[in-house]
């Protein structure tokens, strides 16, 4: 067992869980936000993305003990109260979901995504940088759009908090 | 996964310490590959020794015309450090084609080196530019470094420190990827280094990445894509699996190595 001490959505949280507990446990059981989700638990489909001192991971795919003293970013952290994220606006008004199952990985590989890309971003490069997100829905189309929309208006408004 | 018990190294000393003290630890670089097959229990470590915070296996510096690459830097923090783009923008190029974003965010050069996947990218760019491999017990040329399929010189108590990459005339890298599992199924690596061209090979060789003796021959006295087109590899050195036949394998090296030949110039 270990103390693990994360500042999760700007909440210092601490708890003591076996070592081999996973981040995505971690953050789901032990901590109650659901919000991120397990899909392959293989490190290939991108569900459960969260920010990790500003960087997005697949945290199936890492220990919470690894990471003791980070700052975690999940998908309930983006809003701002009740104004949603710029990119989750852009998801809703572009209908960029359907079942919604890959949706909170999706979010936060978008808004790393932009982080990485100051210049902007076309199709081409947010369908490349997409490559480790799968969805089994959508075929992508307005996932895409999201992300352009959303983009744009992350460029004027205020970055969420991290 | 089965249970195991994890611990963060200070030194190069107290992860080997660590190491020691332990059932039958393991080092533990991002966790990309190990935590992975962890989670299969197809490896059940009594303990996990992290790497990835000792200060000699961090950060990205030029030494003369060679760029040493600490073993815990992230293949995003390769894919992104401004002196690799600048120098050997190859090396930062291959780095930013590995999985996918969120994967180059945790995986290191280090735990890809170590693993030695014949799959992986990192050993044609240690090949093909010649690089040398420091670990806490001495160095390694890496023709002397990777040795078979997931077989490294390392000792099981020994820590891959940093690479050094000498800084070639020219190079490139051509990248076959599997589109599922996003690894190489073919991918060859051709530089003209201070000794004449070299070319490796990753994700074919059923001995690991290797060198095309023959096409380096003939890069030497005519650098251009005729010199290697012609050169066949024989499909008995090949893998051959559900991705892809020996002999299909086998044509793949000649065409990738030819326009990488022509990407270098
Ligand atoms: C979805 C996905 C896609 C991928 N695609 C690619 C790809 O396209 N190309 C590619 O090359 N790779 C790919 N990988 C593998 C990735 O590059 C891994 O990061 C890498 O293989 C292992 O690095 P790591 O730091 O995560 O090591 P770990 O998983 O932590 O460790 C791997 C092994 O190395 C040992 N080790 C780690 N660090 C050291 C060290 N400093 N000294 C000695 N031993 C050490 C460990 O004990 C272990 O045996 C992919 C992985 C995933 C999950
Ligand atoms: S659940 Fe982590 S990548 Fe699929
Ligand atoms: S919306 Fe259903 S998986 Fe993407």
């Amino acid at each position: 067992m270990s103390e693990v001490k994360l500042t999760v959505n700007g909440r210092a949280v601490s708890r003591d869980v076996e070592d081999r507990t996973l981040l995505v446990d971690f953050i789901r059981e032990h901590l109650g936000l659901t919000g991120t989700h397990v899909g392959c638990d293989t490190s290939q489909c991108g569900a459960c993305t969260v920010h990790i001192d500003g960087k997005a991971v697949k945290s199936c795919t890492v220990l919470a003990t690894q990471v003791d003293g980070a700052s975690v970013t999940t998908i309930e952290g983006l809003a701002d109260g009740d104004t949603l994220h710029p990119m989750q606006s852009a998801f809703r008004t572009h209908h960029g979901l359907q079942c919604g199952f890959c949706t909170p990985g999706m979010i936060m590989m978008a808004v790393d995504i932009v982080k990485r890309h100051p210049e902007g971003l076309d199709e081409e490069t947010i369908r490349k940088e997409l490559e480790g997100n799968i969805c089994r829905c959508t075929g992508y189309h307005n996932i895409v759009k999201s992300i352009e929309a959303g983009a744009a208006d992350m460029g004027g408004a205020k970055m969420a908090a991290e | 996964m089965y249970a195991t018990k994890y611990a963060k190294a200070t030194s190069l000393q107290d992860a080997v310490a660590k190491l020691a003290a332990a059932d039958d630890g393991k080092f533990l670089g991002g966790g990309q590959t190990l935590l992975a097959t962890m989670k299969q229990r197809l490896a059940a470590p009594s303990d996990l020794i992290d790497v990835t915070k000792i200060p000699e296996l961090k950060g990205i510096t030029v030494e003369g015309d060679t760029i040493v690459v600490g073993a815990a830097s992230t293949h995003s923090e390769v894919a992104q450090s401004a002196d690799i783009q600048r120098l050997l923008p190859v090396l930062s190029g291959l780095a930013a084609t590995i999985g996918d974003p969120a994967v180059r965010n945790m995986g290191t050069m280090g735990g890809s080196v170590a693993n030695n996947d014949p799959a992986a990218d990192y050993p044609a760019a240690l090949l093909g530019l010649n690089a040398t491999v420091t670990t806490s017990k001495g160095s390694y040329a890496a023709e002397e470094f990777f040795t078979g399929i997931f077989e490294t010189a390392l000792d099981e108590d020994e820590i891959i420190v940093k690479i050094a990459f000498p800084i070639p005339q020219k190079a490139a890298y051509e990248k076959f990827r599997n589109p599922a599992s996003r690894y190489s199924l073919c991918s060859v690596f051709v530089a003209m280094t201070a000794d004449g061209p070299r070319v490796a090979v990753t994700g074919s060789g059923n001995d690991g990445v290797f060198r095309v003796a023959e096409m380096e021959a003939a890069l030497a006295s005519n650098w251009s894509a005729d010199a290697v087109s012609g050169i066949t590899i024989d499909p008995d050195t090949m893998l051959s699996d559900i991705h892809g036949s020996a002999e299909y394998r086998a044509h793949l090296v000649t065409v990738l190595a030819a326009r990488a030949v022509a990407k270098a110039g």
